[in-house]
C-alpha cells in the first residue's frame, strides 16, 4: 500500500482505472458532439469535411474507451449505456470540451489546445503495461496526431491571418486557455494508476503541451494570456451549466423511449 | 437525383437540318456514346446546360446536409452517430466533386455559391422539407436516397466525361446510404408501438414529395427532350417515378408500413402499380421558394458563408505573407 492509499482509502485500482477510462471517453464524445453541430454549416466546404472526420474519430474513439470503461466497472453497461444513461454528474471529460462552438475560431481553438494534450498523453498510454490501455492509445493516437497537426496547422493561418482572423483567435485564446489548464491536472487516483504499474507515465504530458502550446502561439503572432485556471472539476462530476443541455440533446431518444432498440 | 426541371434554353431537339457540321459532328459522338472531355468543343446549350443541372445536383448535396444534420445530435446510439455523420459527410463530399466536375466547364465554385445564395440556381425541392422524428433519418435514406439512385445509376453513362466519372463515385456511396436508411427504418417499424408509429408517419410525409423529386410529369417537362438527345438526361421522369414506385411499394409491405396512396394497385397489364401523383401545386410552391423549410435551408447556408468570411480572408491573407517572404528571400 503506498501513500495516496493512505490518503484515500476509497481509492481502488479499479475505481480509478474508470475514473480515467470515463475521462478519455466523455472528453471524445463531449467534444464530437460540439464539433458534429458544425457538420453542414462550415466555412468552407473542405473545412466541413474535415472537421466532421475529426468529429467521427472523436465518436469512434468514445466507443473504445467507454466500452473498456464498461468492463472494467464489471457492471454490464456498454458504452452506449454509458453514453446515453449517465447524468451529467458523473460524466468525467475537462470543461474545455463542454464550451460552446462560438465561432470557427473559438472551435478552432478549443480543439487545439485540447489535441495538443491529447496527443501527448495518448503516446505517454501506448506505453501501459495494462495492454488493453495501450491498444487502444496506439490506434487513436494516430488519428490525433493529425488532429493536432491540422489545428496548430490552422492556429498558426488565422493568428497570423488577416487583422480580424488575428483579433478573433486571441480572443478565442482569451477565453478559453483558463479552461484548458483543468486538462493537465493528474488526480490522486492517476498517480495510483501509474505507481500500480498500469497505466504509462503521464507526468511529462504538461510539459510537452507547454511546449507545443509556446511555440504555436509564437508562430501565430497571438499573446498566450496570463489569467490563471478556471475552477474546473469535470473530474469530480463538477460541470459547467453548458452540459446539460448538451446532454438532453444528445440522450434524448434513449431518454424518452427507454425500451426501444435502435 | 437532385436536378429538377434543368432549363436548356429550348423546348424541342435541334433537328440535324438545323444543325451546323460542328453541331452535326458532335451529336454524332454523343450517339456513338463517346465521352465529351473539358477541353473539347462543345454546343454553347451544352455547355450551359449541364452547368446548370451539375450546380443544381452540387447545391443539393450541400443543402440536403441540413435536414440529416439536424439529428446528428440526437442520433439514438453512438454508431448510429457516427453513420450518420459520414453520411452527411459523404454528401459533403459529393458536392465537392459535383462542383468540380461543372468547374471544367468555365465556372467557379465562387460564382455557384453566388447563385445559390441568390436565389438564382435551385436545388432539389426534398431538402425543404423538415425531418421531425429519427425515422425520418430512416425515410430520407430509404427514399430519397433511393429516389436519387434511380436517376443517378444511369447517369454514370451520361454524355460529359467528369460528370459521368463523378457519378460513378457517388453512386457506391448513394446505395450504402440507402441500405442504412432501410435499416433504421426496418428497426422503427418492427420496434415498439412509438417506434412504428413514428415510421408510418415518416413515410405518410416522405412519400409525396419523394415522387415530386423526380420533377413534372413527361407531358409537362418541356426541357427533357434536348437533354436525352444530349445524353445528360438517360430517362423521362415517368419511367424513373415508375421504377422507384415499383422498387419501394414491396418494401413498404415487407416492412409492414402504408404507402399514403389509397389508389395504388398492382397493374397487370403494365406490370407496374398505377399510383396517384403527388400534389403538384405544393411541388411548384416549393420551387417558388415556398415550401416549409426553404427559408430556414437557404438561410442556414447563407449564414454559414457570411459567418465564415473572416475564416477564409484569414487563410488568403496568411499564404499572401508566405508568398511575400519566400519571394523576398529568393
Amino acid at each position: 500500500m503506498n501513500a495516496l492509499h493512505a490518503a484515500n482509502p476509497a481509492l481502488t485500482i479499479d475505481g480509478a482505472l474508470f475514473e480515467l477510462l470515463t475521462h478519455l471517453g466523455d472528453n471524445s464524445l463531449i467534444l464530437g458532439q460540439r464539433l458534429s453541430a458544425w457538420c453542414g454549416h462550415g466555412p468552407a466546404l473542405e473545412e466541413d469535411i474535415a472537421l466532421a472526420n475529426v468529429a467521427l474519430d472523436l465518436i469512434g474513439q468514445t466507443q473504445l474507451w467507454l466500452e473498456l470503461a464498461g468492463d472494467v466497472e464489471g457492471q454490464g453497461r456498454s458504452a452506449d449505456a454509458l453514453a446515453y444513461h449517465r447524468d451529467a454528474f458523473d460524466f468525467r471529460n475537462a470543461h474545455l470540451v463542454e464550451q460552446p462552438n462560438g465561432d470557427f475560431g473559438q472551435t478552432l481553438m478549443r480543439q487545439f489546445l485540447f489535441d495538443a494534450w491529447h496527443l501527448p498523453l495518448l503516446l505517454a498510454l501506448t506505453k501501459s503495461p495494462d495492454n488493453r490501455i495501450a491498444d487502444i492509445a496506439e490506434k487513436i493516437s494516430k488519428e490525433v496526431r493529425y488532429h493536432l497537426e491540422r489545428s496548430s496547422d490552422l492556429v498558426i493561418r488565422l493568428g497570423d491571418g488577416s487583422e480580424e482572423s488575428h483579433r478573433r483567435m486571441q480572443r478565442a485564446l482569451d477565453a478559453l486557455m483558463p479552461h484548458a489548464y483543468e486538462l493537465l491536472q493528474i488526480t490522486d487516483g492517476d498517480a495510483l494508476l501509474i505507481s500500480e504499474g498500469v497505466i504509462g507515465d503521464i507526468t511529462s504530458v504538461t510539459a510537452q503541451w507547454e511546449e507545443q502550446v509556446n511555440s504555436v502561439l509564437a508562430l501565430a503572432t497571438l499573446s498566450r494570456p496570463n489569467s490563471p485556471a478556471a475552477p474546473g472539476g469535470g473530474r469530480r462530476g463538477r460541470h459547467t451549466e453548458h452540459l446539460g443541455y448538451l446532454l438532453a440533446d444528445l440522450q434524448f431518444l434513449q431518454r424518452a423511449y427507454p425500451d426501444a432498440t435502435w | 437525383m437532385y436536378a429538377q426541371m434543368v432549363k436548356t434554353d429550348s423546348t424541342g431537339v435541334k433537328s440535324i437540318d438545323d444543325m451546323s457540321e460542328q453541331e452535326a459532328a458532335f451529336q454524332a459522338r454523343i450517339d456513338r456514346d463517346e465521352k465529351i472531355e473539358p477541353k473539347e468543343w462543345m454546343p454553347d446549350n451544352y455547355r450551359k446546360t449541364l452547368i446548370r443541372q451539375i450546380s443544381q445536383h452540387a447545391h443539393s448535396e450541400i443543402v440536403g446536409q441540413l435536414p440529416e444534420g439536424n439529428w446528428i445530435s440526437r442520433a439514438p446510439t453512438l454508431e448510429r452517430k457516427a453513420i450518420l455523420l459520414a453520411k452527411v459527410q459523404d454528401e459533403a463530399g459529393h458536392g465537392l466533386y459535383l462542383y468540380c466536375a461543372a468547374e471544367t466547364l468555365g465556372i467557379s465554385r465562387d460564382e455557384m455559391f453566388d447563385q445559390l445564395h441568390s436565389g438564382k440556381a435551385k436545388y432539389s425541392s426534398i431538402f425543404n422539407y423538415p425531418t421531425l422524428t429519427w425515422a425520418d433519418i430512416g425515410a430520407v435514406g430509404w427514399l430519397v436516397d433511393g429516389a436519387a439512385i434511380m436517376n443517378q445509376v444511369p447517369l454514370q453513362r451520361t454524355s460529359y466525361g467528369p460528370y459521368a466519372r463523378a457519378m460513378v463515385r457517388i453512386c457506391k456511396e448513394e446505395s450504402f446510404h440507402q441500405r442504412q436508411g432501410f435499416h433504421i427504418m426496418m428497426k422503427m417499424a418492427k420496434g415498439t408501438a412509438a417506434q412504428k408509429r413514428m415510421a408510418q408517419d415518416a413515410l405518410n410525409r416522405f412519400w409525396g414529395p419523394s415522387l415530386m423529386m423526380f420533377g413534372p410529369s413527361d407531358k409537362n417537362s418541356v426541357h427533357s427532350a434536348q437533354s436525352m438527345a444530349w445524353k445528360i438526361k438517360m430517362n423521362t421522369n415517368d419511367e424513373l417515378r415508375q421504377k422507384f414506385v415499383d422498387q419501394t411499394v414491396p418494401q413498404a409491405e415487407y416492412l409492414g408500413l402504408t404507402v399514403p396512396d389509397d389508389t395504388l394497385a398492382w397493374n397487370e397489364e403494365k406490370q407496374g402499380y398505377d399510383f396517384a401523383d403527388p400534389d403538384w401545386d405544393e411541388f411548384h410552391a416549393v420551387l417558388a421558394g415556398n415550401g416549409p423549410c426553404n427559408k430556414e435551408r437557404l438561410g442556414a447556408r447563407v449564414t454559414a458563408w457570411e459567418d465564415g468570411k473572416w475564416f477564409r480572408e484569414g487563410l488568403l491573407a496568411h499564404s499572401k505573407k508566405r508568398a511575400a517572404i519566400a519571394s523576398d528571400a529568393a
